[in-house]
């Protein structure tokens, strides 16, 4: 048996660098994925894609992904939304500052502990949208407005796995 | 000499500088959009960069549809064939009689020396999809300021008032819900004519009828179609039904809910009614009042 303590560094995988243009594409992936015509109960369980990416990079990669696609995707998100123009905006950019910041705290800990760090993560960027829109005198929609965070955290070992299957090094065939 | 890092380490502004910077620009985004509408104009051109996104998501659920329309069978269509056949001749019986009726009434008004009812054209659009904004009740179709589709317009299905126009975007357009928690929709009770407005709650399914008095003439089952005096949505579109009265002779108002007779649930198809022609003017304001703030502003 693996001593549990030290488990998680031990079985990180050494990964290719990441190229710009491989982070543009996941970050358009994630905002078609939010764009996906949905109705009813799926809408409500529909997790935000675009916060699950920029959360990912954010930690993972937090020199190369700062603020700026994260308040640009989220002023995006508020017009495919029809939400008040730069409540995203706000979200996200809390949200990569509390990724950034705890990027190397959740780089320790392993798989079922960094879901619990990304569920308070996006648990927090609903409160700053749900702040916002109380300010501008909308209700409490309901209870179901944070079932998207949790879904959200059930994703992010997917996530994880997704993101890396092409920054994988190719095995070497003379390996044995 | 003051100590400076090597730039090897050298990483920009702290974070929390870069935070608060992005924070207050969104900040400043959010005052204007709700405060003084500025952010339209940039609202548009990002809808615009969206838009081939929009429709590139929409493509596998339309190949999905379409491969489940080739396996429809003929029955089916023949069916259905038949059941639109019989609506249409008793549409087109319909239409004749009020064909007369426009005539008729368009006749006795200009009789009366009344104004002319305008009617509205009308343009064909499809859902796009439903709004993901949990805080509204809106809706995307798929034809826009292009097509035009104007801002303030009413839109209807095939069974009544759907909702308002709320954004026009170049090749798509907003669509608040008469749902939707700030719509309001002047209406008046077909069986008395009784005015009164229409508020949406924020929920599918279901409308306040607001400020009328306990002892109201309102009954359950009583329809309620557009009143037309607001100028927006054209006489006579049918809003919704009175399904729930609550008097309590505590309150000075009455409780009444009522079921919406169009739902967005059903079809994806509604039509885009043309603005009518603007009301005539208010009536200038007493000048007595004026006068005094005329007279310190010139002083």
């Amino acid at each position: 048996m693996r001593s549990t303590g030290y488990s998680n560094l031990s079985t990180e995988e050494i990964l290719l660098p990441v190229r710009p243009l491989y982070v543009a594409l996941t970050l358009l992936a994630a905002l078609l994925l939010n764009l996906m015509p949905l109705t009813g109960w799926v809408l409500v369980l529909r997790p935000d894609f675009v916060a699950l990416a920029l959360l990912y990079w954010g930690i993972h990669q937090p020199r190369k992904v700062g603020f700026l696609p994260a308040w640009l995707l989220g002023l995006a998100v508020d017009v495919a939304e029809g939400s008040l123009f730069g409540q995203h905006a706000l979200a996200y950019s809390v949200m990569m500052f509390s990724a950034i910041a705890l990027h190397r705290r959740v780089a320790m800990f392993g798989v079922r502990h960094q879901m619990l760090h990304v569920l308070a993560i996006l648990l927090l960027t609903q409160v700053i949208v749900l702040a916002v829109r109380a300010a501008s005198g909308d209700e409490y929609p309901g209870w179901w407005y944070f079932v998207s965070s949790v879904i959200g955290a059930l994703l992010w070992p997917v996530a994880r796995f997704l993101f890396t299957i092409p920054l994988r090094a190719r095995r070497d065939p003379d390996e044995v | 000499m003051e100590y400076t890092p090597p730039p090897f380490f050298k990483r920009g502004p702290s974070l929390l500088a870069r935070l608060s910077f992005y924070a207050l620009l969104s900040l400043v985004l959010l005052y204007a959009d709700a405060r003084f509408h500025y952010m339209e104009g940039l609202r548009k051109a990002i809808g615009v960069v969206l838009y081939p996104l929009q429709r590139i998501v929409e493509v596998p659920g339309e190949m999905i549809s379409g491969i489940g329309g080739f396996f429809v069978n003929q029955s089916f269509l023949q069916r259905e064939n038949e059941r639109l056949a019989r609506q249409n001749l008793l549409n087109a019986g319909l239409l004749q009689i009020q064909q007369e009726v426009i005539s008729e009434n368009s006749h006795l008004r200009r009789l009366l020396d009344m104004k002319e009812r305008a009617v509205p054209t009308s343009i064909a659009a499809e859902i796009l999809y439903f709004g993901r904004d949990p805080f509204s009740r809106k809706i995307i179709i798929d034809k826009g300021s292009s097509h035009k589709v104007e801002e303030g317009s009413a839109v209807v299905d095939d069974t009544g008032l759907i909702g308002q126009v709320n954004r026009a975007f170049p090749w798509t357009a907003e669509i608040a819900l008469i749902t939707d928690r700030e719509q309001l929709v002047p209406v008046e009770v077909v069986r008395n004519g009784l005015r009164a407005a229409v508020y949406g709650t924020g929920y599918d399914g279901a409308l306040d009828l607001r400020f009328m008095p306990v002892n109201a003439d309102i009954e359950n089952g009583d329809v309620l179609v557009t009143s037309g005096i607001d100028g927006v949505y054209p006489v006579g579109l049918p809003v919704a039904v009175v399904s729930n009265i609550e008097r309590n002779a505590a309150y000075p108002f009455a409780r009444i809910t009522c079921t919406p007779a169009a739902g967005v649930n059903r079809h994806r198809q509604v039509l885009v009614l043309s603005r009518l022609a603007p009301l005539p003017e208010y009536p200038p304001a007493q000048q007595k009042k004026s006068k005094p703030r005329k007279s310190r502003r010139d002083g």
